[in-house]
């Protein structure tokens, strides 16, 4: 059947098996990869886009699902070349390795401090305890969280 | 020996899966032609013949044959030109069949290059594991990547760097003696300057790399020894970056591959009528092989899940008969298989003095049994292939491997074409911590591409990968000992089952050993690892060092110390064991109540690890929690030290998981946990508070780095757990399920 999506502000119909993962459309329809594959099941976070700012494993979300409303992947976080701060984070934290789990990590860092703007480090690890860095990359990350997180 | 020679040499007789020359897969392809599309229908097959998919009861014959490419065909090419190109822009692009993997090597060895070409860092392109384009390379493992790939590009980029020296002499008319080549450019002052791209003007580097082409000392090193920024950051954190999974070609289809229900089972009947009723799939069968293809992912999915299957498990078969649960009585008792069970293993010097005069010595003695488990190297993307072939049948494929000219090699044979119409790209990968040698991805997207006429693509599913790649392998290592009154170690007897050779020779020189790899046939699939065997023969010895200091009252540092007198592998072990003990602050407290301290050391692949814990126990829930951990690192000069803290506290985090929780269960030819929901990995909130401290040798040439920070963590938290507790623990993981066994018992 036809759904429409909105994925970081533009809008896109899809002809898709509505039983389909919002993943699989991203990534194989619409050709925004970023967000990835990992486990199939929601326990790993390479998947993580925001659904009305809310984080969400696009792999166990059923595309159905997602319709009607917004959708932001990591590819809708620049404007107009410019980094988000969670993005220039990252970087000038050194915080990533072979970098696959590196859109879930941003995109669940976002949503934090969106509700949260200077987390503590326990609601930092709270928050991201869903999301696996198999490299060991964590204390990185964690910094590039806190500047994030002191740079609003 | 010098930077050029055949890098085969560096293969470890536990790398189980370069020994294993055979294709997962024996086609037909070739042989008698393609067979057709298959349409659906049934096929009845005899059982009995044992399937070529998997063999994972079959463990190869170690040694030193049919390793890839040996002899002497093997040796690195020695034309500047096969390593290093300079444009007429002068962008400087460099060839290496060693692969990025989120160890950093894309960035440290541009650094390498740029220090002895006095080029900009950001000049510097890295064409890596490309097949067409760089020189053979064996693979990325053993952490070779800095020792031998490191100091041909450096000397690769003094050559170019000499050769530019003459063209600008000639050029500017210039005394060549005064010149000064810095940024890319040569000046020869007040007779002008060149550019690298106008003295070269795009032209091959034609010249052979000499032996004694100058280079630039590490105490003297103004882009090595320094951090830079990671090559390619800002694709990865824009999701631009394109990982295998992301590549997309025109046309391209999605594959499935049906996979047997337990390990060595033979198809019965396949019956593949009802997924071929589905649009847009196509059904591909070749003797064992049935795959589908779709238009997409979801639809191939679905295609696969209307197969009707039967299978014959063999009843024989280790992998059937052994289960986790008993694998280690299984160990114990199973014949040696093949030549990987000689005494000689492991670096030399295993077996000397007498063990019965050690044991006669000893005021006490002691006999101990250590395990490890099986483990899945989780890498957080899965194997991947897409796979496209040429009307002139000519194979490409982009896969994630460790390996790409082992992989063009496999894809060569299972089709029997040419090596040459093979060309294999490695776009920089979701890494793999030696999991990803093997090219079975490659060869299935390649079989699927043949039949569809069509690039496919094969991406697997994590319980694909948690169980039909391959694992670190389970070991028993048991240790028999004496030691002396005043802490001297008298008799060391080592016997390691299964888990491998690697670091087993301890770098305590101690007076009478017996030292002993057994090779026996693994129930699963055994292969490489990060530490691969040096983890499980660093947890037995390290915790067995505790054990003895124990019972002879001592501190467990001034006993290891005790047992290293002065020697130059000795001097560095020691170095690091009382840098990180100094940094830790071992002997000025006493841990809280509940607390308690640990340390362990060792020596791998060329640099020394010590590693001082602290844990914090729950008893009454039989938890652990690791407050804190302090590791000192030594390999010899460090090239960039931001990167080398990332692999140092990588290595820490992820040996976490063996240490404490992750292991593979299985039973019945079966994986039963092959899913990051019930195999626990470690997280953010497992992460202890790090310390490290790189020792930095400028003395001592470069080793590598990815793998032996992974050794010292588990021995040094076992022991830290004994320090808290009292509970001696001997087997990986120490807290399977979270909760630690021995605890709940006490």
């Amino acid at each position: 059947m036809s759904i429409e999506l909105r994925v970081n502000g533009a809008t896109h119909r899809v002809e898709t098996d509505p039983q389909c993962s919002l993943l699989a459309v991203l990534r194989d329809d619409l050709g925004l990869t970023a967000a990835k594959y990992g486990c199939g099941e929601g326990a790993c976070g390479a998947r993580t886009v925001l659904l009305d700012g809310k984080p969400i494993r696009s792999c166990s979300t059923r595309v159905s699902v997602a319709a009607g409303h917004a959708i932001t992947t990591l590819e809708g976080l620049e404007s107009a070349g410019k980094l988000h701060p969670v993005q220039q984070a990252f970087i000038d934290a050194g915080a990533m390795q072979c970098g696959y789990c590196i859109s879930g990590m941003i995109m669940s860092s976002v949503a934090l401090l969106k509700t949260n703007p200077h987390p503590s480090d326990a609601e930092i690890i709270r928050a991201m305890d869903g999301n696996v860095c198999r490299c060991g990359t964590h204390p990185k990350i964690l910094a590039a969280i806190r500047a994030a997180g002191g740079a609003r | 020996m010098n930077e050029f020679e055949n890098d085969a040499l560096v293969l470890e007789p536990e790398r189980y899966e370069l020994h294993n020359t055979n294709s997962a897969y024996r086609f037909d392809v070739g042989r008698r032609g393609f067979m057709g599309s298959f349409a659906g229908g049934i096929l009845i097959l005899v059982a009995g013949k044992g399937t070529a998919q998997e063999r994972p009861q079959q463990n190869v014959a170690q040694g030193e044959s049919g390793a890839g490419r040996r002899g002497g065909g093997n040796a690195a090419p020695r034309d500047v030109g096969a390593w290093l190109h300079i444009g007429e822009d002068g962008a400087v692009t460099v060839y290496t069949g060693k692969v990025e993997i989120g160890q950093g090597i894309r960035t440290s060895l541009a650094q390498v290059v740029a220090e002895e070409l006095h080029a900009p860092l950001a000049q510097i392109k890295m064409v890596m594991g490309d097949t067409d384009l760089v020189p053979y390379d064996a693979g990325t493992f053993g952490s070779q990547t800095t020792p031998t790939m490191a100091p041909r590009l450096r000397k690769a980029a003094a050559a170019a760097r000499e050769m530019l020296l003459d063209l600008a002499a000639e050029q500017l008319k210039a005394d060549r003696t005064h010149l000064v080549a810095e940024e890319g450019r040569v000046s020869a002052g007040e007779l002008g300057s060149r550019s690298f791209g106008q003295l070269t003007k795009g032209q091959k580097l034609v010249k052979q790399i000499a032996d004694d082409v100058p280079t630039t000392p590490a105490t003297a090193w103004k882009v090595e020894g320094k951090p830079a920024p990671k090559v390619g950051g800002r694709e990865i954190v824009t999701g631009k970056h394109e990982y295998t999974p992301d590549v997309k070609r025109p046309g391209m289809l999605y594959g499935k591959i049906l996979r047997p229900a337990t390990f060595g089972a033979a198809a019965v009947s396949i019956d593949t009528s009802e997924a071929a009723k589905i649009r847009g799939v196509t059904v591909v069968r070749d003797g064992d092989f049935c795959g589908v293809t779709a238009p997409s992912d979801w639809i191939a999915s679905k295609a696969l899940a209307a197969i009707k299957a039967e299978w014959k498990t063999p009843a024989d078969a280790v992998s059937t008969k052994v289960s986790s649960k008993d694998v280690f009585e299984y160990l114990k008792n199973a014949p040696a298989n093949g030549g990987g069970g000689g005494g000689g293993y492991g670096g030399g010097n295993n077996n000397k003095g007498s063990m019965t005069d050690g044991l006669a010595a000893a005021k006490e003695k002691l006999q101990r049994s250590y395990t490890v488990a099986y483990i899945a190297h989780s890498p957080l993307e899965p194997r991947c292939a897409l796979a496209e072939w040429s009307s002139d049948g000519k194979l490409t494929v982009w896969t994630g491997t460790q390996r790409p000219f082992g992989v063009k090699s496999e894809l060569a044979q299972a089709f029997r074409i040419p090596e040459d119409h093979v060309h294999v790209i490695m776009p920089d990968m979701g890494s793999a911590y030696g999991g990803k040698h093997t090219g079975e991805a490659a060869i299935e997207a390649a079989r699927l591409a043949k039949q569809t006429g069509k690039p496919v693509r094969v991406f697997w599913t994590r319980e694909e990968e948690m169980t039909w790649a391959y694992f670190r392998p389970a070991g028993l290592i048991e240790v028999s000992s004496g030691v002396a009154a005043d802490g001297t170690v008298t008799a060391w007897e080592f016997h390691n089952y299964l888990s491998g050779a690697s670091a087993i020779a301890p770098v305590y020189p101690f007076p009478n050993t017996h030292i002993q790899f057994h090779n026996v046939a693994s129930p699963l699939k055994p292969g490489s690892y990060r530490g691969l065997a040096a983890t499980a023969n660093h947890f037995a010895r390290e915790v067995h060092m505790d054990e003895l200091a124990e019972s002879v009252k001592m501190d467990p540092l001034a006993f290891r110390l005790k047992n290293l007198p002065a020697g130059e592998s000795q001097d560095r072990l020691r170095a690091v064991f009382e840098t990180a003990a100094k940094k830790f602050g071992w002997g000025h407290s006493k841990p809280a109540a509940d607390h308690g301290f640990g340390i362990a050391g060792g020596f791998e692949k060329g640099s020394y690890v010590a590693c001082c814990a602290e844990v914090a126990i729950d008893r009454a829930a039989a938890k652990v929690k690791i407050v804190r951990v302090v590791t000192a690192f030594e390999c010899g000069a460090i090239i960039n030290p931001d990167q080398l803290k990332n692999q140092t506290e990588g290595a820490v985090i992820q040996g976490i998981g063996g240490a404490l929780y992750e292991a593979i269960d299985f039973a019945g030819g079966k994986i039963v946990n092959p899913r990051f929901s019930r195999y626990r990995l470690p997280r953010f909130s497992d992460v202890p508070v790090l310390e490290t401290v790189l020792i930095d040798r400028k003395d001592l040439a470069s080793a590598g780095a990815g793998e032996t920070p992974i050794v010292g963590l588990a021995p040094a938290l076992s022991n830290a757990i004994f320090n808290a507790t009292g509970v001696r623990l001997r087997n990986m993981p120490m807290a399977p399920g979270g909760a630690i066994p021995e605890l709940k018992k006490a």
